[in-house]
């Protein structure tokens, strides 16, 4: 049977190219980068190579590069770090961050958590696309504001956010800027010379590279609190011994990134623009979540009536085809999707999302596949749906 | 996902049984969950007492197809007395267990299928 992976959000095969770069630093090359002797220097070079493929990606510097765990463990370092220096300073006007309602787990369960330490925090609404309103940002500005942290795009509906005002506004009132952009890098240009972005979050599972392990970019100047005590690694901010094979593979991934990110994704974004229309077309009654424009070029995102969603990935494996929902069927809490109920979904509507994210190794022949399976399989879910009947 | 449902729950949710509607059914009966919106509904035929008849729509997960398919394959052919005493306990055991979550939101067939007896009984009543 074919099998067709279009869960690229989720996360990405290992490049080959990656994989040899890292291979000899679980072994030969196996080196504490704090030692001062040659087997400690070899890693240590190795991780300071990969700071600079890492910074080159993005337009840093390299010292403003820091590794970390992942995507989460960046998030909590950037709200925790800069929270916990700003407590006692805003002590009377009321410590105060400011994001938005869409945010992935990993901020959005962080601020959670420094409300209940006693932090004050707004989460700005969406319009039905998963837009922030800049306005609604601005006037939600407080004395205490000291952190805006807002994703760059959407993990679920793909929508690209107004990063660039974003930051113009965080600097007009001095306020810090983190953004997760997970998603986004190796996506689309992500370039921290040309946006006044402060902290930025990356992880190397997205891009090709390993799991577990990702960087936080922290602008010179920019200081923030370790969240993790020990020996004092990457320059104090983060300590623990450095996962040197995984910084290599990010490094690597993010090397290949930037040489190939123009080619693939214009790529990509055909093969994507192509299974968007298709599916609009020959499914009745099936709609586009997000924006039609400002989204990733890798990311589709559809709605059904009177499917639900667990079932129609369930019945897609079963065709060989990897998707992802957010129904509430198919969530550990059984909870429809925050993304889609802020962009004005209703529970039923989130049962039926569906979503489709391509990449690297995504052929004409598998969006040619799905084109033809995807309105069979809504078909006869749609036979068994009572709702689809009642219409 | 796929392994947290037994192998039976994922046959009959594949191939679903008695999949459909009766269009001059005795009784119809519907349970739902407002929450997520779960939605199923049985039709019975009933001659003589014993239900000869019964089909099933559901929207939702795999495996409130999975308990919908299965209750109609208990319920055929008992009377409706026998087949009002099926409890979700039953169907869950005949799908060899359901992932614990999902116990209390997806498995409404039980349900559906008692508000369709007593649709059945109603009506002979009117009659």
């Amino acid at each position: 049977m074919r099998r067709v992976y279009l869960d690229y959000a989720a996360t990405t095969p290992l490049d080959r190219e990656v994989l040899e770069a890292m291979l000899p630093y679980f072994s030969e090359k196996f080196g504490n980068p704090s030692s001062l002797h040659s087997f400690g220097r070899e890693a240590h070079e190795a991780i300071e190579t990969s700071r600079e493929k890492v910074a080159d990606l993005i337009g840093a510097k390299d010292n403003e590069i820091i590794f970390t765990s992942g995507g989460t463990e960046s998030d909590n370092l950037a709200l925790r770090g800069i929270a916990y220096l700003n407590r006692d300073k805003l002590k009377e006007k009321g410590p105060h961050i400011i994001t938005s309602s869409i945010e992935h787990p990993a901020v959005l369960e962080t601020c959670k958590d420094l409300e209940k330490e006693g932090f004050e925090v707004k989460y700005l609404n969406v319009d039905k696309y998963g837009l922030i309103d800049l306005d609604e940002l601005q006037n939600s500005v407080t004395k205490g504001t000291f952190l805006i942290s807002i994703m760059f795009a959407n993990n679920e509906i793909g929508t690209i956010e107004p990063v660039e005002e974003i930051g113009k506004i965080a600097r007009e009132y001095n306020v810090l800027f983190h953004t997760d952009a997970v998603q986004a890098v190796g996506k689309i240009n992500v370039d921290v010379k040309k946006l006044p972005v402060d902290l930025l979050s990356i992880s190397a599972h997205k891009i090709y590279g390993p799991k577990g392990v990702g960087a936080l970019f922290v602008r010179e100047g920019v200081k923030l609190k370790s969240i993790q005590t020990g020996g004092g690694h990457e320059g104090g901010t983060r300590s623990g011994t450095e996962n040197v094979p995984g910084i290599v593979g990010l490094g690597e991934a993010c090397r290949l990134a930037k040489i190939r990110m123009e080619d693939d994704n214009s790529r990509i974004k055909k093969l994507r623009d192509k299974l968007i229309k298709g599916i609009l077309d020959s499914v009745e009654e099936s709609y586009l979540n997000g924006h039609p424009e400002k989204r990733l070029p890798n990311n589709a995102h559809f709605r059904f009536t009177a499917i639900e969603g667990e079932s129609l990935i369930l019945f897609l494996d079963q065709k060989g085809i990897a998707a992802s929902t957010g129904s509430a069927c198919s969530s550990k809490k059984l909870k429809a999707s925050h993304v889609l109920l802020a962009i004005g979904l209703s529970p039923v509507e989130a049962h039926g999302s569906l979503r489709l994210t391509l990449g690297r190794e995504n052929t004409e022949e598998d969006v040619n596949y799905v084109l033809e399976v995807l309105p069979e399989v809504i078909g006869k879910l749609r036979e068994i749906s009572p709702l689809w009947r009642e219409k | 996902m796929m392994s947290m449902y037994s192998k039976k729950v994922m046959e009959h949710f594949l191939n679903p049984r008695n999949m459909g509607v009766i269009e001059d059914a005795d009784g119809v009966g519907t349970a739902g969950n407002p929450v997520c919106g779960d939605t199923m509904t049985i039709y019975i035929k009933v001659k003589n007492g014993r239900i000869v008849d019964i089909k099933f729509q559901t929207f939702g997960c795999a495996a409130a197809i999975a308990t919908s398919s299965m209750i109609t394959e208990l319920a055929k052919g008992k009377t409706l007395e026998e087949a009002e005493k099926i409890t979700r306990d039953d169907v869950a055991d005949a799908l060899d267990g359901l992932p614990p979550i999902k116990m209390h939101c997806s498995n409404l067939a039980a349900d559906a299928l008692k508000a369709a007896i007593e649709d059945c009984r109603k009506k002979r009543r009117e009659k």
